[in-house]
Order: structure tokens, then sequence, then C-alpha cells
């Protein structure tokens, strides 16, 4: 089956421009409460190259860390468990869930168990998941995958919500109130943690130093979930790595802010070790990260907190909606990692980007977004994946540019043909550009034309 | 002082008239302007494109035209951050690379930067909105982005509150960009377009009679957008408002 590619899932998302325009402002809204929390921290830029180092060193060192990490995770208690790709991390996780015949399970909001896909594998073997961020569970109840990772139900309106919430909790007909939905969906959640087996969750920062875990929610699921039941699950990816407590003094800062534009995460829930006679499991996945490692080029994406705001930032994203992205994590980010793994079925996403830059000037870790993908694009090219419709065009414009007089020539004659044609022979079907706008008007002078009678009016004068 | 003008490839056959204020503003002050006529395009659309082996012979190219001249002088943000952000890939470790780079300016930023402006004589009686063009914003840093934070500045702003009777409207969202992208703009053209749109509704909401900015290839996207919705706006490049103000006076 072909990809989706990016272009045409997002023409299908902007066909709707009421719908588009309502999406970009809703994060617009978001990227605006950001810079003011920015703002607000005279040491920002400060703290952004901090976390930039930290992270830097930490990939440098990633094998010594994840050691130090499991010794004192172990230490305090934990079983930590390896997994190369997604396969074995839903194979570990279907295996300790069995092991106690668990058969409803709450999970807490985690990215790496959407890019697993661990909810349908579970599913499968007859094991209930359910999501328990309320973003998370009005997707999962609507059968779509989150559009954003922090937000994830950022591309549904509340009247939508409202009509799913009516279908599968029996909620009143068009009350569309926020309060009265959110006052539902609690009630409905509040059942499924007491009659939990096990309990699920992400991680935000892995402490190498101490061996425990930092899980942020604004609602407080993570902690409800693993409260009641006697196995907490805890997923991760390898980059969540910290290597000293005290850096969460800066990360817990950028992240909210980064985010939500919050000063902080309403819970910052720090697990060290199992609870009193329960049992704590914690998966460290790969899944591809460690070929980022080993790449100078793009190596930094690795630095990556999950904090969002490359995708509020982004006029594509804003616009496009994340499921034109077709990944798990959509946006700046994702259009970096998602190549990474399978860079022939992604093509699309590193340039579905105007490398405007701002993903680069908002990210909390100085990822250097915009240059990345451009890397990308240059490895896109390199491995034969860029279509012919780019690759010719380029390459006749680069033989033409490499002779002043063919370029004068060329511009001549499309200068006259821009002046002559009839309309219909400029604005067709093959012409995307004129689609929406209209083709510049073509002046019967070249510059360097006007600049000769510029230089021969100058020399006569003299 | 003795000043190259590189002029961007569709500007040259675009909008020449954005390469004569050009000029003639450097001129007026004094520069000894040449413009070599063996150069063509910087290389950017192919670079940008991912097709590095095509931008190389011509980034080659540009060095060997401009490196002879004390500086080089562009009315883009976008072609001189290629010179200077972006050529290291095709010319690191060549003779007068590095100078070249150091010497490479666009517009604004040579008025300020080099030739120190701090007074335009001149008067420009409109409404105005300033296209932060992300280019000549974020790789050349000639302002300071609405994402980072810190003391605020913009070197094409500061020209233009020089000009007389000029009023700059603010839009709602500073820096956003256009979507025209390069290669983006045909592309990716459903959000290209939505793109142009909504930052041409942003500035005429704001009150602006005149859109300009620091690069051509951000207005050429926006004037067709604009001409086809038939707004009433009038697109101009900032060194024409500069030129036209200061040849009036």
């Amino acid at each position: 089956m072909k990809a989706a590619q990016h272009p045409e899932e997002a023409a299908k998302f902007v066909a709707n421009d009421a719908r588009a325009h309502w999406h970009d402002q809703a994060l617009w809204f978001v990227r605006e409460k950001r810079d003011r929390m920015a703002v607000s921290l005279p040491e920002w830029e400060e703290l952004r190259n901090t976390a930039s180092q930290i992270k830097l060193h930490t990939v440098s060192r990633m094998a010594d860390y994840l050691e130090e990490f499991e010794r004192n995770a172990t230490k305090l208690g934990a079983v930590v468990h390896w997994a190369k790709d997604a396969d074995e991390h839903n194979q570990i996780v279907l295996s300790l869930l069995q092991k106690i015949g668990a058969k409803h399970i709450v999970k807490s909001k985690s990215m790496l168990t959407e890019e697993c896909h661990l909810n349908p594998f579970l599913q499968e073997h007859g094991i209930e998941v359910v999501d328990t961020d309320l973003g998370e569970r009005i997707v999962q109840l609507r059968d779509e995958a989150p559009s954003h990772i922090v937000l994830p139900a950022i591309h549904i309106k509340k009247e939508e919500v409202s009509e799913t919430f009516h279908e599968h909790l029996h909620t009143e007909a068009g009350n569309n109130d926020p309060n009265y939905l959110t006052e539902a969906a609690r009630n409905h959640l509040r059942e499924k943690f007491v009659a939990a087996d096990a309990g699920i969750t992400g991680v935000n920062f892995a402490i190498a130093e101490t061996g425990g875990l930092v899980v942020c929610t604004n609602e407080g699921n993570a902690d409800l979930g693993v409260s009641l039941p006697k196995l907490h699950i805890a997923c991760l990816g390898i980059e969540k790595l910290v290597p000293k407590a005290a850096d969460l003094s800066v990360f817990l800062r950028l992240l909210a802010r980064s985010a939500t534009g919050q000063p902080i995460t309403t819970y910052s829930s720090h697990f060290h070790g199992p609870r009193p006679g329960g049992e704590l499991h914690i998966i460290l996945v790969d899944n591809g990260r460690s070929n980022l490692m080993g790449s100078s080029q793009f190596r930094n994406s690795l630095k990556c907190i999950r904090c969002g705001a490359c995708m509020n930032t982004c006029p594509v994203y804003r616009r496009s909606g994340g499921h034109s992205y077709g990944t798990t994590v959509p946006g700046p980010i994702g259009s970096i990692l998602a190549p990474s793994r399978d860079s022939k079925q992604h093509k699309s996403l590193p340039f579905a980007c105007t490398l405007c830059g701002s993903c680069t000037d908002v990210c909390p870790v100085k990822i250097d977004l915009h240059h990345e993908l451009l890397e990308w694009r240059g490895e896109i090219r390199k491995r034969g994946q860029l279509p012919m419709s780019k690759t010719v065009p380029m390459k006749l414009t680069s033989w033409m540019m490499q002779s002043p007089w063919l370029f004068r020539f060329v511009g001549a004659v499309g200068r006259w043909f821009l002046r002559h044609l009839p309309r219909w022979a400029i604005y067709h079907g093959l012409n995307p550009w004129g689609k929406q706008r209209e083709m510049p008007e073509a002046p019967k002078q070249s510059f360097r034309e006007l600049y000769q009678i510029h230089e021969s009016k100058k020399a006569s004068d003299e | 002082m003795q000043v190259a003008l590189f002029i961007p490839c569709y500007i040259d056959q675009l909008y020449p008239r954005v390469g004569m204020a050009t000029l003639e503003i450097l001129e007026r002050r004094g520069c000894d302007v040449v413009f070599p006529s063996a150069q063509t395009c910087c290389g950017q659309p192919m670079s940008n494109t991912g097709c590095a082996s095509d931008a190389k012979p011509l980034a080659e190219r540009f060095l060997e035209i401009f490196a002879p001249y004390q500086y080089v002088v562009c009315p883009s943000g976008s072609c001189v951050s290629m010179v200077r952000r972006h050529y290291d890939e095709f010319l690191e470790g060549r003779p007068g690379f590095e100078e070249l780079k150091g010497k490479t300016f666009e517009l604004c930023e040579f008025l300020v930067d080099v030739l120190k402006v701090d007074s335009w004589n001149g008067a420009y009686p409109h409404k105005v909105g300033l296209h932060s063009s992300c280019h000549g914003l974020r790789e050349l840093g000639m302002g300071k982005p609405s994402e980072r934070v810190g003391p605020a500045f913009n070197k094409p702003q500061r020209l233009l509150e020089m000009l007389d009777q000029i009023e700059l409207v603010k839009p709602q969202r500073p820096d956003e960009c256009c979507g025209f992208g390069g290669t983006f703009a045909v592309a990716e053209e459903a959000v290209s377009c939505m793109m142009g749109g909504d930052r041409l509704r942003d500035h005429l909401s704001a009150g602006a009679e005149v859109l300009t900015a620091a690069d051509m290839s951000c207005l050429m996207h926006l004037q067709g957008l604009a001409k086809r919705k038939e707004m009433p706006l009038q697109i101009k490049h900032i060194a024409e408002i500069l030129n036209e103000s200061e040849a009036k006076s």
C-alpha cells in the first residue's frame, strides 16, 4: 500500500477552511501562553543552553548512564527490562500482565506506547487498556490516534466530544458544557481506576543518579493509575534519561512552559522503586534511538523532551493537523524522527516545512530542528527517494544557472511568454503556483539590462 | 567603499526595480557599486530540495565571482543566509571562503551594521506592515524572533522608523512565516496559500496600506495571493520604500 504523503493529507485538512483556522487559532493560543511564560523568566535562554548541554552530554555517555540508572533502579527494588524494538517492548508488557492474570489496565499518557502500538496488541490478547488522560481517552473512544503529543485531542471540538461521550458514556445528547463533559469522563475513569489490575505509565525523566522516575501530568491520572493496582509498568524511551536529580530543576521549568505555557505541570510525580507490597517494572526501549546516537547529523534530535512546542509554533502543523503526518510524533520533531525509522515511507515529511526556523527558536533543548529537516532532505535525495518531479527540474536549473548567457536567454524568453501568452496557457492544472496566486508581472527588461543602461549613462555624464 | 551587488536570479528577471533601488541607495551613500555580470543563482532552490550536488557548482561559481570584492550586498535575507549559513557544506576550507561569509550582507544589515546609518532623509506618509521574513530574521539574526527572550531589535524596522510620516502597523502575529518556503510553495500549495492568506489578512486588519519585507520571494508569493483576491494592499520591497522616500526628498 502506498503510504499517504503529507501534501495530499494537508490539502484535505486545509480544504475545510473554518476547521483549519480553528485548529491554527487553538494552537497559536498555546504558543502565545508559552511566550508569556518564557518571557517571565529572564534567564530563559540560559536555561535552554543548560538543558541542551545536559542532554548532549547524556547522549554522549548514554551507555554509562543507562547502566547507572539500571543499577540504582534495581537497588530501589524495581525490575529493569531492556527492549530493542516495539515488538520486544510489547512482549515484555504482555508477559508481565499475563503473569498476574491482569485483564483490565489503566494507562497514563505515553507516546512511546503509541509508537509501539501497545493498545491494539494488548487488546488482541484479550486485555482491556483504558487511556486515562482525558484527551487520550477521547481519541481512544473515537478510535483515532492522538494528533499531538501533549494535546492529543486538540483536533476535536467540544461538540464532537459531546457526541462521542453521548455514544459511549451515555451523557446527555447535545450538552456541550466542558464542565459537564469533564465530570462525566472523571466518573467514568474513576470506575476504571478502581477496577484496574495494573497501571502503565510513560516517563518524562529517568534519573541515572537515583534510579528514580518522574511522570508529569496535569490530571494526576498517572498517580491514580498506579496507586491501587499492585503492578506498575513504566515504559520509557532511552532518551528520557538525565544524569542527576538536580537536572530536574532545569527541565521541569522548561517542560511545562514550553508545552502548555504553565509554570510547572500540575503533578510532577516521582517514583523511586515500587510502593510497599507492589511491583515496579521499568522497560527501557530503544526502537531506533541508538541509530540516531551514532549519527552526527541527527543526534541532536535525541535531546527532545517531548514538550510539543515545535508543533504549537509550526505554521504548517497548525494548518495541516497532526494526522496529516501519519506518524505517532507529528510536526517538526516527528518529521525528523520518522524518517530515521523508515525514510521511504516518510519521505515527504522533511519537506512539510518552509524552513522558517521557528521550531528551532522555540525548542527548550535547542534542537536545530529546521537544519536537521534540511539535512534529511539531502539524505532522502542520496537514498534515491526523491521523486523525479523534484530531481529533474533541480538538475536542469543547476545546469542552466552555470551558464550566464543561457540564464539570460531563458529568462528573456520566459518573461516574453509571461507577457504574451493568453491566460489559459499560463493558468492551468499543471501550474500549482497559479491555482490561488497570480504570477509575477514580467518586466520588459531584466536588472542586468537596466544596470547596463545605468552604467552607460554614468559614463556619458562623466 | 567597493560593493558588489548580489542580485538574486528572480529579482534580476522579475523585480529589476528592487535591484535598481538597492543600487541607487548604495550609490547615494558613496559606495562604488558594481554588478558582476557572471552571477546567476546562489543555489538555494537546489540545496533546499536536498539536491546538494546540483547546488555545489553554483556555490563554487559564487565564490569565484564575488571573492575579489570588498563587500557583497544583496536585497534578500534568504539568499544571503544561503551563503553565510549553508555554503560551508560546499566550500569549507577553500581560499577566500571565510572572508566571503564575513563580507556578504543583506541590504538592511549593511546599512545598519556597516554603513552605520542612523537617519534617513525622506518621508513615507503611509501605513506600512513589515513582514519579517524568516531567513533574515532567524538565520541572519536581523531581529529578535518572537520565540526568543531578550532585548527586542529589528534592523529593517529600525530603518523604516527613520522615515518621516511613516506609520508602522502591528499585526497580531509579529513574525509568522508567509508560507513561501521556495519549492514548498508549489509542493505544499494548499498550506502555503493558507499561510499567505493569513499573513495578508493579519496585516490588513492591522491597517496596512503597504506591505513590505527585506525578501522579495516572500513578497512574490504574498503579492500573487493579494492580487488574485484583489486585496487593497500595495506590496513593496523595503529597498523600494527607502529609495523612493529618499529620492523624493
